[in-house]
């Protein structure tokens, strides 16, 4: 994996950031606002390397709490926690099958909201959390599984036209030839 | 499971920096929230263009017609609000007469800045807001966050161009308020915390015991505590129930301002 691939994840990560802030549809529909970083820690913790799947949960971490009343850290935490159990644990996980990218995505945007909650409560903040919170949960859950299987297809598109395809093997092989008449 | 030693040395550089976030003291931690955040400046920015832009384009296809139409009705207005603001700038000097005369404090006029709705807290959790005004524009901490609908809100944080505004409605916010009505009950803005999904509904709690405040009446600022001037609508009460075992009543109270569609806000300077 080059590093134009984990710029483009951080700058996706910023602007997804940037538009959890801006725009209110869904919000005003639903009830709920969606976050792209928990499927984007998934997708970048099962694809790239250690270093990529750190700078992103930090600085995802940071950016949505420099936008939000939320102790400045918060987020830090649950982000990455859960991207680094998602990396340790990828040689285990059908990551290349879509069902398992959406329970996997889900899980996280779950996760990583009521990981943030848990922190913020530890804290000593008084977050806003009631019987309407689960509903926000289910949407967020809901939205970040959709949303991991559309990274994958994305980035594995972008990937696949600006990186070199891997050159094929020849199935001609010098060893196995067989060598007729006397040597 | 076998654990890399890569693995701890990022496990820990992060626990590290967390803890180390979460022990620096609050002014720190606000430079620093305001110093990311304005990395989102040139976004806010391009976000702002681009909706004056579509608004521009949608107001150039409104049929003249329409707006000779409107044109009409705000010259009315306007010559009505004239007519208003004669009258009470009279009854502003009277009550500045009668003030002085009864050695009350004297009434200063607000002053009043406006400025754009820039995002929302991206967390669920909170009610927050930025606006594109700052110290540069006069801004205050603790200034009143207001609309011609009601009171909104309160500056939290502040940065030379932006500001965080802290909503009516977030549990670290509480507003002073007045019942208006016969017994002018008070009681104290709360955050209805118990249900997220009612953004444009708050509480209204620490009210007395026998408490009669009905559905419709309006609420608005008390002036305690020195933030919010006396008089700004808050909201209308919707209904109201017994609390802690009958000791005293909570009203829910439905905002005036529409919190879904805020796009400008007034702030109120010092």
């Amino acid at each position: 994996m080059n590093h134009f691939s984990s710029f483009l994840i951080l700058l996706i990560a910023f602007v997804g950031v940037f538009m959890q802030s801006s725009f209110d549809a869904l919000r005003n529909l639903s009830g709920a606002q969606i976050d792209i970083l928990p499927a984007l820690i998934i997708y970048t913790a099962l694809t790239h390397d250690l270093v990529s799947m750190s700078l992103l949960g930090v600085l995802g971490g940071l950016w949505t709490d420099s936008l939000s009343a939320n102790a400045l850290g918060a987020s830090v935490l649950p982000l990455s926690l859960i991207g680094l159990i998602t990396y340790q644990s990828r040689s285990l996980l059908l990551r290349e099958n879509t069902y398992a990218q959406f329970v996997l995505g889900a899980s996280a945007s779950a996760l990583v909201p009521l990981c943030t909650v848990v922190t913020l409560l530890g804290l000593g903040d008084h977050p806003i959390i009631g019987w309407g919170s689960l509903w926000q949960l289910l949407v967020m859950a809901a939205a970040g599984g959709v949303l991991t299987p559309l990274c994958f297809l994305v980035f594995d598109r972008i990937n696949l036209a600006l990186n070199y395809r891997p050159a094929t093997e020849n199935s001609f092989r010098q060893d196995r030839q067989i060598k007729r008449g006397r040597q | 499971m076998y654990i890399k030693r890569p693995h701890y040395v990022a496990l820990i550089s992060v626990l590290l920096l967390a803890l180390l976030l979460f022990k620096l003291p609050s002014q720190s931690v606000n430079k620093i929230k305001l110093a990311i955040g304005a990395l989102f400046l040139p976004l806010f920015g391009l976000s702002n263009t681009t909706h004056a832009a579509l608004n521009k384009t949608g107001n150039s296809v409104v049929p003249r017609s329409d707006l000779i139409r409107q044109n009409e009705e705000f010259r009315k207005e306007n010559q009505e609000l004239k007519l208003r603001l004669r009258q009470s700038d009279e009854a502003w000097r009277e009550n500045g007469q009668f003030r002085e005369i009864l050695g009350w404090q004297k009434q200063v006029p607000w002053k009043l800045k406006l400025s754009r709705v820039v995002g929302r807290d991206p967390a669920n959790w909170w009610r927050t807001m930025q606006i594109n005004v700052g110290a540069r524009d006069g801004i205050r901490l603790n200034a009143p966050v207001l609309t011609t609908d009601g009171l909104v809100g309160r500056i939290s944080a502040l940065g030379d161009t932006r500001a965080q505004v802290l909503l009516l409605g977030d549990p670290n916010l509480r507003v002073g308020a007045v019942v208006e009505g016969e017994t002018r009950e008070t009681g104290v803005i709360l955050s209805n915390t118990s249900k997220p999904l009612e953004n444009n509904m708050v509480d209204l709690g620490f009210l007395s015991r026998n408490s009669a405040v009905k559905p419709g009446q309006p609420v608005v600022t008390s002036g305690d505590g020195g933030i919010f001037p006396k008089g700004i609508l808050i909201g209308h009460v919707v209904d109201s129930r017994p609390v802690e075992y009958g000791l005293s009543t909570e009203a829910r109270v439905k905002l005036a301002a529409r919190f879904s569609a805020l796009e400008e806000v007034w702030v109120m300077l010092p």
